[in-house]
């Protein structure tokens, strides 16, 4: 069995609201990523995913708080660290996080190779600026970035350029997990397309050792990661392998998701996308039963009442639902 | 099919330069096209090929340096207020931010009241405004007895995109010009917005020109295709045959940069 890099055991966090209402945005999650392995996390907006991004890194600032769980990175333990030494020794060495605006990281006034000096010498303000130009040069050219970048401003490189210097910046000190949050949904589709290159071949190259890649953009998603984790409303429903995530979706809600693929493939058009009604529970009272209760179409009297543990189905594969997986595989052959 | 249905709009040589001297920007450049009545019409293209630039033209919000734009067979007046409002009761847009498409002082029963009164119901009485606006937010699913009195920031963005659609229910265009309607939103809700969008399209057998860069999005919806670059069409036609059977590089080559779920997906060639 592959070395797993990153193991997350019932990690519960909360907002708390100014008029002291505890939000529970990443509610019992757990998860593993081997060696090498790379995993998608899917939902709409507003189910977690981005909180989930924030609470793996430990770092937690108000409004968000860690209230329980572990996050084991390569065998060490980063959850209840205080917030400067996870900054100190955690953010970039360990664990790297690319927000979807990480354009925005760069300092106009500052040339690309400054910028990489402060990110540097804020983990070791001993390194000299010859070793650091030296990294920095030797990083870019294994990831493909042309080295003249270094030596510009961030107003004179393309979106695509920018977003994919920060890329290579954060992965500098070789973090062992990469945590890439929409990386590319402000991209057009060519730039996005060199993003998911480097990010595939920073994999390849051993800048990282396993990747947390996390979009709402299905299509994208099925290319890029090797398994795929549905969450709703903070909670994980439904865990699988890339392919069987995307083609055979257990759970409701996931099958639902699924539904509202745009690719342009022969044969969709025929496909009537199914969109899912209503919108997802609030999370200051989250429903007692199943949270995807209310929007369900496989709805049953008992989904309302208890809470719905993750089934494990074998194979790495789990699901939220009280139906079984015979059950719910015929209801979407009649049902579609 | 198409050629038996009557012109809705129609442009030749449509032009459009920014600036002049240094600066001069070719933005559109002279283009031709004709969009037929009911017709769903995807002009698909990446950032900075002048597809805004083309929709604001046809909207009337920005003149064309060179060309003509006939509408219903007829060359477009819009050279007076009173006639470009009249222009307006036959076209109108959703952008892609629902946030800075309302005016924050003006309640939600104000932006549906301007509708009933731009189709001429100001004088109708109260009751039966009521019963219009409510008729039009439950075509999106909204509930008007909830929005009234309610402010536009007051809502989600998914909800205000809805409330655009009721808006363009009320007033009925004959074209609807949706600029990246859906890129604001994440995949789940884009399927409720084209949904609500074809259908308000069947209901009022309005044109629909979609404006996108999601080329995935325009296969889905429409019946013709117009991939543009640089300022030109490169390539139109039925959205099968630019789609699956592309001709022209270039739309091979966007075709080709997004992800796909049946096929490989290349990423050797960027």
């Amino acid at each position: 069995m592959a070395n797993v890099v990153l193991e997350v055991k019932d990690l519960t966090t909360k907002y708390i609201t100014r008029f002291r209402e505890d939000v529970y945005a990443v509610d019992h999650v757990s998860l593993k990523v081997e060696e090498g392995k790379s995993l998608g996390i899917a939902g709409e907006s507003g189910c977690g995913k981005s909180t989930l991004a924030l609470s793996l890194m430990g770092y937690y600032f108000p409004p968000l708080y860690y209230t329980s769980g572990e996050i084991i990175i390569d065998g060490k333990v980063i959850s209840g660290m205080k917030p400067d030494d996870v900054r100190k020794s955690v953010l970039g060495t360990e664990i790297a996080y690319i927000p979807q605006a990480a354009m925005n990281a760069l300092n106009p006034t500052r040339k690309i190779i400054n910028f990489i000096e402060d990110v540097i010498l804020a983990h070791d303000p001993t390194e000299n600026k010859k070793f650091i130009y030296d990294l920095a040069r030797a990083s870019f050219e294994i990831l493909g970035l042309p080295p003249e970048v270094l030596q510009k401003y961030p107003v004179e490189l393309s979106g695509g350029m920018k977003q994919r210097t920060v890329i290579a910046v954060s992965v500098i000190l070789r973090p062992k997990v990469l945590i890439a949050d929409e990386p590319s949904s402000a991209l057009d589709v060519t730039s996005q397309k060199m993003v998911i290159k480097m990010l595939r071949s920073l994999m390849d190259t051993g800048f990282i050792k396993a990747m947390i890649f996390i979009t709402h953009e299905l299509p994208l998603l099925y290319n890029v990661t090797d398994d795929i984790m549905v969450m709703y409303a903070g909670q994980i429903v439904e865990q699988a392998a890339a392919r069987e995530a995307v083609f055979d979706p257990l759970h409701p809600y996931s099958k639902g998701l699924m539904g509202s693929i745009i690719v342009p493939e022969a044969g969709l058009r025929d496909v009537k996308l199914a969109a899912i009604p209503g919108v997802p529970p609030n999370l200051k009272k989250p429903p007692a039963g199943c949270r995807f209760a209310e929007r369900c179409k496989y709805v049953r009297a008992e989904c309302k009442v208890t809470a719905v543990p993750l089934y494990a189905v074998g194979n790495g594969r789990a699901y939220r639902c009280i139906l079984a997986e015979q059950v719910l595989r015929e209801a979407y052959a009649h049902g579609q | 099919m198409a050629s038996e249905k009557n012109s809705c709009l129609s442009g030749e040589g449509l032009t459009k330069i920014f600036g002049f001297g240094r600066t001069r920007t070719l933005a559109v450049d002279h283009v031709d096209f004709d969009f037929h009545e009911g017709e769903v019409v995807s002009i698909v293209g990446e950032s900075g090929s002048g597809k805004t630039t083309l929709a604001k033209m046809l909207l009337g919000l920005i003149n064309p340096t060179e060309g003509e734009i006939h509408f219903l067979g007829q060359k477009r007046d819009i050279s007076s207020q009173k006639k470009r409002q009249e222009y307006w009761k036959n076209i109108q847009a959703i952008f892609q931010d629902p946030f800075s498409s309302y005016n924050i002082f003006t309640k939600i029963d104000g932006v549906l009241l301007d509708c009933i009164r731009m189709r001429g119901g100001g004088h109708l009485p109260k009751e039966k405004k009521i019963e219009l606006m409510t008729e039009a937010c439950s075509f999106v699913n909204l509930k008007f007895a909830e929005l009234t009195n309610k402010y536009p920031f007051e809502l989600s963005g998914g909800q205000m995109q809805r409330l655009m659609i009721a808006r363009i229910f009320l007033l009925k265009p004959r074209i609807l010009i949706a600029d990246e309607p859906t890129s604001m939103i994440d995949a789940c809700s884009r399927a409720t917005i084209l949904d609500y969008l074809m259908k308000l399209r069947d209901e009022i057998g309005m044109t629909l020109i979609f404006i996108t860069h999601d080329i995935g999005l325009a296969y889905y919806v429409s019946d013709s295709v117009y991939i543009m670059e640089h300022g030109k069409f490169v390539e139109r036609g039925s959205a099968d045959e630019v789609i699956l059977r592309p001709k022209e590089p270039y739309t091979r080559r966007l075709i080709n940069d997004v992800p796909k779920i049946y096929e490989e997906w290349d990423l050797s060639t960027v």
